[in-house]
Parts: C-alpha cells; sequence; structure tokens
C-alpha cells in the first residue's frame, strides 16, 4: 500500500513537469559529446580501428584539432564536415568532456621487437612532449598510448605525404629517423596500456 | 517467493531451463499480470533493442543510477540492418560481424533485460503488456523500428516475403535473398525495387542495389539489374551513387526513377508499376513502403499521416501520449534521417532529457550527428555526415555543416576502413 502511494506522487510529478517544462537550456558538455560516441565509442574509448580514442585527451589537444579539422587546415573524411557544425564554444565542451574521461587501454597485436625498439626510440627522441610513454596529453600534445596502430598508421602516413602539417618540434625529431623506427614507435605506443 | 525467484531468473534472461520469451508465446495476446512488480525505485522501460533502444537504456542509466531500467525485446540477438548489404552480397560470409547480444550490456550497466514481445500498451495505467506479462513504467522509451504498408499493395500477402523478399529487416530476410542471388544462373535478372520517401535508411537501397551489381560482375557478368525508384530521384548521396554506376556498373544495373510498384504476383517473381507497366526477375527484392512499428499504433503513437509518430524534438515526448517517449525510425524527428546513428544519437537526447524530467531539473537542447557510410565497391566507400540542432522547436541541420564525400572519390578507400570502424564503434557502444 505504501508502495502504491509513492508509485501515484512519482507518477503526479512526472506529469506536471511534463506539461510545463518547455524552455530548455543550450546544449551541455554531455549533450554535445554523446553524439561523438557512435564513431569514438561510449566515453571516448573507441573499438574502431582507425577511430582515434578521446578518452583523457588534453583539452588543447581536442580544441586544437577540432578547429584544423573546421578549417581544413587538418585532412580528414567526415571530420571537416562535422567540425563545422560547431561552434568554438561546442569545442570546449567537447573538450571539457573528453579530458575528464578515463584512459581508455586497448587491447591489440603487436611486434614485440617493433615494440622494444620502438620504446627506446620514444624515450631518446619523443618523451618531452609525449609524457609518461604517450600515456599523457599535455597542451597540444594528443595521448598516443594505445591508440589503435592502424589509426597511427594512417596518421603517420598523412604526416609524411605532407596532407597533415608536423608540429615544427616534431618534424626535427622525424626527420632522421627510418620508415621502420617510425613503424617501431607506432608499435610502442599502440602497446602502452 | 516462488514468484520473485522465478521473475529474477527470467529478468536476468539466464536461462536455466526456463523458456524465454518470444519465441515459444509467438502471436499470443500478452498477459496483463504483473511480471516485473515495480518497487519503489522510479523505472524507465525501454520497447526496442535496437540502435536506438540499447543505447536509451544504457544512458539512462548511465546518467542515474537511481533510476531502474527494463529492456524489452524479442530477439536474443541483435542483428544490424547497416553492413547487411556486405553479407547479401557476399562480401561478408556471414552475419557474425552484424550481430551483438544484450548480456554484457545488462551486467554492465545494471539493466534488467525482458526477453518477450510486446504486445499493447496502456499509457492511461502507465503499463506495457508483453507475451510475458505486463510491466508497469514510470516513463516509456518505444524504439520499436517500422512495420511495412503491404496492404497498399495488390497482391502482397503473408507469404509475400518468403518468395520475394524485402530483406529490410536484417536476418532471415537477408540470408533468403543472398541465397536466391547465390542460386540464381548468369544471365539472370534482378529486380529491386524501392518505395517513397521517408523510409529507413535512405542511402541503403542504391547501395544494395550497388553492391549486388558488384556480386554480378564478379561472378555473374552476363547478368543485369534493374532498380527501379518509386521516387522521382535518387534520395541520398546522388552524385556519388551516379558516378559509381557510371564508373564501376555500366551495362549492369540500370536506375529507373518514377516507377511505384502497385501490384505484385510472387509466384511469377512479377511486380507491376502504377498498374501497367511490368518488372519480371529472376531474383524480385522488393522493399515496401514503411510505418512505424505495429506496438506504435496500438499505442496511440501514430500521427495524423497514419504512419510515424509526432514527438516533441527537445525530449522525444510523443506528442499524444504523456510519458511515452519515441525515438529512432518510427519518430518523426525533423531534418534527421531514419538511420542508425540518428537513433544512436536521438536515444541520448532523449536519455538526458528524460532523467531531467525524472529529477525535476531543466531540460537540455537537442544536438545531434548523423554520420551514415554507403559502400560502392568492395575496397571503395562514401558518406553523408551532418550536425543536428533544434530551431523553432524543430530538429534542423546546422548551416553550412555536414555533406558528403568528395565527388572526385579521392576519400573512398579511407572512407571504407573508417565504415569498417563505424560498425564495430557503434555495435560495440550498443553490447557493452
Amino acid at each position: 500500500m505504501k508502495q502504491r502511494w509513492s508509485m501515484w506522487v512519482l507518477a503526479a510529478g512526472a506529469l506536471s513537469l511534463s506539461t510545463t517544462a518547455f524552455a530548455a537550456a543550450p546544449p551541455t558538455a554531455e549533450m554535445i559529446s554523446f553524439s561523438c560516441a557512435g564513431c569514438h565509442g561510449t566515453s571516448g574509448g573507441s573499438a574502431g580501428l582507425t577511430m582515434p580514442s578521446l578518452a583523457s585527451q588534453s583539452k588543447t589537444a581536442i580544441v586544437d584539432a577540432m578547429k584544423k579539422f573546421k578549417s581544413g587546415e587538418r585532412p580528414s573524411t567526415v571530420m571537416g564536415r562535422i567540425a563545422k557544425g560547431y561552434s568554438e564554444a561546442d569545442f570546449n565542451l567537447m573538450a571539457e568532456y573528453f579530458s575528464s574521461q578515463k584512459f581508455h587501454p586497448t587491447q591489440q597485436v603487436v611486434d614485440a621487437a617493433k615494440v622494444k625498439k620502438g620504446a627506446s626510440l620514444q624515450e631518446a627522441n619523443c618523451s618531452r612532449c609525449h609524457l609518461e610513454d604517450g600515456k599523457e596529453g599535455k597542451d597540444d600534445t594528443p595521448v598516443m598510448a594505445s591508440q589503435w596502430l592502424t589509426y597511427l598508421q594512417m596518421q603517420m602516413a598523412l604526416y609524411q605525404s605532407g596532407a597533415r602539417k608536423m608540429p615544427e618540434k616534431m618534424a626535427e625529431k622525424v626527420k632522421p629517423l627510418s620508415k621502420e623506427d617510425l613503424e617501431a614507435l607506432l608499435h610502442f605506443y599502440a602497446s602502452v596500456k | 517467493m516462488t514468484l520473485d525467484r522465478r521473475n529474477f531468473i527470467k529478468v536476468l534472461g539466464s536461462a536455466s531451463g526456463l523458456a524465454l520469451a518470444g519465441c515459444a508465446t509467438q502471436g499470443s495476446v500478452g498477459s496483463t499480470s504483473e511480471i516485473m512488480p515495480k518497487g519503489p525505485a522510479r523505472r524507465v522501460v525501454v520497447l526496442g533493442g535496437g540502435y536506438g533502444g540499447a543505447i536509451a537504456a544504457k544512458y539512462v542509466r548511465m546518467l542515474d543510477k537511481s533510476i531502474e531500467v527494463v529492456l524489452i525485446e524479442k530477439n536474443k540477438q541483435f542483428i544490424s540492418c547497416p553492413f547487411s548489404n556486405f553479407y547479401i552480397a557476399g562480401l561478408m560470409n556471414d552475419m557474425s560481424a552484424l550481430t551483438i547480444g544484450y548480456d554484457k550490456l545488462a551486467a554492465n550497466h545494471g539493466i534488467k533485460m525482458l526477453f518477450a514481445e510486446a504486445t499493447a500498451i496502456d499509457p492511461a495505467a502507465k503499463k506495457v503488456i508483453t507475451t510475458e506479462g505486463a510491466v508497469t513504467y514510470d516513463r516509456l522509451i518505444v524504439s520499436p523500428g517500422i512495420d511495412f504498408r503491404n496492404e497498399e499493395v495488390e497482391g502482397y500477402t503473408a507469404d509475400t516475403a518468403n518468395i520475394i523478399p524485402h530483406a529490410w529487416k536484417a536476418g532471415a530476410q537477408s540470408t533468403l535473398l543472398r541465397n536466391q542471388l547465390q542460386a540464381m544462373p548468369d544471365g539472370g535478372k534482378v529486380v529491386i525495387s524501392m518505395p517513397l520517401a521517408p523510409f529507413r535508411c535512405p542511402p541503403g537501397p542504391y547501395e544494395r542495389a550497388t553492391l549486388i551489381a558488384l556480386y554480378l560482375k564478379k561472378h555473374k557478368p552476363k547478368s543485369k539489374l534493374i532498380l527501379l525508384d518509386a521516387n522521382a530521384d535518387i534520395v541520398a548521396k546522388k552524385p556519388l551513387f551516379m558516378k559509381a554506376w557510371n564508373n564501376y556498373y555500366k551495362g549492369i544495373l540500370e536506375y529507373m526513377p518514377g516507377k511505384k510498384v502497385t501490384a505484385v504476383d510472387a509466384a511469377k517473381k512479377t511486380l507491376l508499376v502504377e498498374g501497367i507497366e511490368e518488372f519480371k526477375g529472376d531474383v524480385v527484392n522488393f522493399i515496401p513502403a514503411q510505418r512505424a512499428a505495429a506496438i506504435a499504433g496500438k499505442a496511440g503513437l501514430i500521427g495524423e499521416d497514419k504512419k510515424w509518430c509526432p514527438v516533441n524534438m527537445t525530449t522525444f515526448e510523443s506528442t499524444l501520449q504523456k510519458n511515452i517517449h519515441v525515438i529512432g525510425d518510427s519518430a518523426i524527428a525533423g531534418a534527421m534521417p531514419k538511420s542508425g546513428y540518428s537513433a544512436n544519437s536521438q536515444a541520448k537526447v532523449c536519455a538526458i532529457n528524460i532523467v531531467a524530467l525524472m529529477n525535476g531539473k531543466e531540460l537540455t537542447e537537442l544536438s545531434g550527428v548523423n554520420v551514415c557510410y554507403s559502400a560502392i565497391s568492395d575496397h571503395e566507400s562514401i558518406s553523408v555526415a551532418a550536425v543536428y540542432t533544434i530551431k523553432d522547436g524543430k530538429i534542423v541541420s546546422v548551416p553550412n555543416s555536414g555533406g558528403i564525400s568528395p565527388v572526385d572519390f579521392s576519400m573512398t578507400k579511407a572512407e571504407h576502413a573508417y565504415g569498417e570502424s563505424w560498425l564495430r564503434n557503434i555495435l560495440t557502444e550498443m553490447s557493452t
């Protein structure tokens, strides 16, 4: 009987709300960011080999990427078209949401020898910006750890072809490295959990 | 006590010898005895575990763990319509990449599964009647997908789809069409008929025609395919499909706009356009016109057009029935197409605002996305993308955003890879 009474109260409350509440606040960080998850995974943890995880990326890296997609400076397939649908304020909301999501480790097949070689190359060449073996995103440096190898390879190919512009500091470090070195680095980053 | 325990086991779906619903009791009228008595917790019931419903159930729980969520679904496994054309055209060996279960989703988020068929909704009593019993809700999310307007087609009977499949709901129908294509001798003719818009998945019929043409080109090069479009013109990704057909499938695929099929003769594998022009195929894929699934009609959710469900485009609450929200293909959602990604996106908007309503909080305006890939060969795909906002209570595309792939086909190979990841991510989101 008691249960029944509480149900009535709830039902009555819900009814009055649905009839009165018409005004709605502008989209929140969650409202905007949830739409990304169909392709980038719930909370930004990607299961698709060509899609990056957005979880735990730095705010600057996300805003920077979205601005460059929008302007066309960073090459893309759908991301440019999608980025044009948002304002810079929206980018900040996405950044707020994804930067506060937990790091997303992935299980993937990597070459052990390449991982080993990549680890020492990372330490010697990349570790000043790609902190904590690429697990930590800082400023405009993206989280590299546990990104899918396929995604990393596609992005490196874009860098190599010149379609995607490398930051100067990165270009300096990458230039002396061989194709094999770069491949080893990508295997290393993919392996970090 | 015994009853509680029985319900508990059923709800978890851990079938320890108990018959699971749907299959055993097909076509029954349902039971009004309460199968899962509602406790003090507020409860959202979700009807349909597809692209919309599974996500709505998950996100309500993610946003508010104090709300109990019951997901009612007929089938123990879900088979994706997106990418089922790959299977039909022989680009996938089986449907494993299209198939997901609900175990992990239910366990990860504490969603109570009820594998049963909903037979009625009683909006006044706030109850869903299923083949297994009645379930009471505080708010109901209906995501039932589509049904076919077969009654508009002369000669269409209960048996027609077993001979000329629609294959517009993935599963046995997809297998039937695939098997018919494989059994067809070289030199045969395939006829596909698609309905007037709006229908589920606007680019889907064009992708299907394209991939079947690819199959014919590779395996049965003397064969032909005719696509009869009831619409006056291609309704999705037009310049991209036209270019693909012209570049790759000339002499195999013939597109015929403005051909509305009004009668069928399944035994003769013949379609009749506007009652006069006859098209006969060795394989006929007739995709009938559509409406919101029958349960939406029974619940009084279908609007004046007698086809689809009008909703408030912020909350997705039905404008016809209080406390019932409609998402996905069956809803009228402004500029958002009837696609899997739209349903996913709407489910999240609906979840956010249902949780707000149930907690007496302010509503949030919709921000939505659609991303949809279509394959044009075994290694190339094209896409359409859009971002949605709300204007004067209606969902509209954000101006100067979205659109289709570049027509120079410079992205098609990359987009093929992105398409595969799309499928993997969206199905993972629904099943974990």
